[in-house]
């Protein structure tokens, strides 16, 4: 991998960006009632509002109004939130390390339970153990996260048999128990429907890998059957699975919003359903555009991981 | 057809429609009470004889509202999904057709949409709209498009330089012939399998928007409202949620089961 390389690939997830800020930015356009109208309200005399909307600039035309944007972001200065009336940089700051620690919970989650799972089921293939991950895999991708969310509230976290909190969040400063307590709901719903999807697809790419000659010839060499699966069979099998998880990641920033509002999970995902339900549009943009950009960083990081277990992939 | 039903994985998913289409169709007529009735003196019960599936907040036939419910929760992840395929259809294959600076320029739009997950998407562009089940099914449509349009692009530009479209082009046909007549007809399997899978994520997605307040209005038996209406007595009565989400996970399954079936039975290298 070149520097080259990694510089283009920089350079694309600029334009996605470009694309992505674009798109919000003409979406928030459209909404109806501007900025001046939501901060002085209904009732404000027309002479306030047209004060208020040459401060803001709003006289001007879109594409003055864009490049201020846009410009602020990259230099971040992300605004005022109009609701909340805190700088959206703050807002989002904070709210962004509770969202990355509820991600990074369910991916290490989905990790460790699906590839041992897909391994299984390749290993086993055509028994009842394979059979039973399948169907657990189909079902797992056909629940939406909603639908997760609440039945283990229902089951896990009910009023007589709760032994889980229902929903909120505790910093670690409260103790390690009260912040694992609080992670275990949210973080499962986002992992079932991940597990079920991943845990396929290594399933799918290892019996691949274990029909073919190298394979063969490992066992033919007289390798332990331990050595064979782990050493030559799973590393192979593991580039397509991250490509996969790497994907996934996409639903996952999906699924957090669902679950933080669900959850009451104070992160990302609550925050952009309260700026879209409130019509918050500086908190709306600057947040969509996390978002992509985690998403367009976390397609690299992958691509970066593939290419290191994998090393007959060069990128150039 | 036959070759499905043989298919363990599209036998399944073939029984499930087939019992969601029946649901669909008939719901309405089969139900045992209407839908909207009040029975005050039953409210949160569990299941009977009287009322198979227990009753909601206000006494409400669960079961009854669930027959009723298909309609809505099925159509729009049929609406939803052609209108999605149709016109990313569209556009991937004026992309992959034309190709040189007009696919680039395509591409990279779709690249930079593409980087807004798809309920996010949604969520901005029902905003934009207003909630209501037929923005809602618009918003989904319009999220599914850049997918639709990848994988479009992606199946002609496999048939592009195939010999029967370079026989059509040395023949002297038009290049609207020869998208419409050779390559179109060619890209339509990949397409079918694709959007059949993703019936089962625009059900998904159309009962999340639902749940969330933006998609289909009370008193819509609509199953992510139903769920959303009744959270707050879950646990007095876990069945209110959990028959609707059991409901929505059937269709989404029977939809990805017959999708899966259709890749096997179409990609000729496909064995899993």
């Amino acid at each position: 991998m070149s520097a080259a390389y990694l510089l283009r690939r920089l350079a694309a997830i600029l334009i996605v960006l470009l694309i992505v800020s674009l798109t919000v930015f003409s979406i928030t356009q459209i909404l109806p009632g501007n900025a001046a109208v939501m901060i002085l309200g209904e009732y404000a005399t027309p002479a306030q509002l047209q004060a208020l909307e040459l401060k803001l600039g709003l006289d001007q035309p879109w594409y003055v109004q864009y490049w201020r944007w846009f410009s602020g972001m990259l230099s971040g200065d992300w605004g005022v939130s109009m609701r909340l009336s805190q700088p959206v940089a703050a807002l989002i700051g904070e709210a962004f390390w509770r969202s990355a620690a509820l991600a990074l919970a369910s991916l290490a989650t989905v990790t460790l339970i699906a590839i041992p799972l897909g391994i299984l089921a390749a290993l086993k293939r055509g028994t009842i153990v394979d059979l039973v991950i399948g169907l657990f895999a189909y079902i797992g991708t056909a629940v939406p996260e909603f639908v997760t969310a609440t039945l283990l509230l229902v089951f896990l976290a009910g009023p007589d048999r709760g032994f889980l909190p229902a929903g909120g969040f505790a910093p670690l400063s409260e103790g390690v128990g009260a912040a694992l307590s609080h992670v275990v709901l949210p973080a499962a719903t986002l992992s079932l429907i991940l597990t079920a999807h991943i845990a396929r697809q290594v399933r799918s790419e290892m019996s691949d890998v274990l029909s073919s000659d190298y394979i063969r010839a490992a066992r033919l060499k007289g390798l332990s059957e331990r050595s064979v699966v782990l050493r030559h069979a799973l590393r192979n099998a593991m580039a397509p699975a991250v490509a996969v998880i790497s994907l996934d990641i996409g639903y996952l920033l999906g699924g957090i919003l669902v679950v933080e509002e669900v959850f009451a999970w104070p992160g990302l995902g609550r925050l952009i359903i309260y700026a879209l339900q409130n019509r918050d549009l500086p908190v709306i943009q600057a947040a969509t555009l996390v978002l992509a950009f985690a998403y367009a960083l976390s397609n690299l990081v992958s691509d970066i991981v593939i290419a290191w277990l994998d090393p007959r992939v060069r990128y150039a | 057809m036959r070759d499905l039903l043989r298919h363990p994985t599209g036998l399944a998913g073939a029984v499930l429609l087939a019992l969601i289409a029946v649901m669909t169709i008939l719901g309405p007529l089969i139900a045992p009470y209407d839908p909207q009735q009040f029975h005050p003196l039953s409210r949160l019960q569990g299941p009977s004889a009287a009322y198979w599936l227990g009753t909601d907040q206000f006494g409400r036939d669960i079961f009854s509202r669930i027959l009723n419910g298909a309609r809505s929760t099925i159509l729009f992840g049929l609406g939803a999904t052609m209108a999605g395929v149709a016109a990313g259809g569209a556009i991937g294959l004026i992309a992959g057709a034309i190709g040189g600076a007009v696919d680039s320029l395509i591409m990279r739009l779709l690249d930079g949409l593409l980087a807004v997950p798809d309920l996010l998407f949604t969520l901005l562009i029902v905003t934009v709209l207003g909630g209501g089940s037929g923005h809602a099914m618009l918003a989904v449509a319009i999220a599914f498009m850049p997918g639709l349009a990848r994988i479009a692009r992606s199946t002609v530009l496999s048939v592009r330089t195939r010999e029967f479209v370079l026989a059509a082009q040395a023949r002297g046909e038009s290049p609207a012939y020869v998208i419409a007549c050779e390559i179109m007809p060619n890209t339509i399997a990949p397409i079918i399998v694709e959007a059949t899978i993703r019936v089962s994520f625009a059900i998904m997605l159309g009962a999340t928007l639902g749940f969330l307040g933006l998609g289909a209005q009370p008193p819509s038996t609509e199953w992510g409202l139903m769920i959303a209406e009744a959270r707050q007595y879950m646990f007095r009565n876990p069945i209110c949620v959990a028959a609707p989400g059991v409901a929505i996970a059937l269709a989404a399954l029977g939809f990805n089961l017959l999708g899966d079936a259709l890749r096997d039975l179409t990609d000729p290298r496909g064995r899993r």
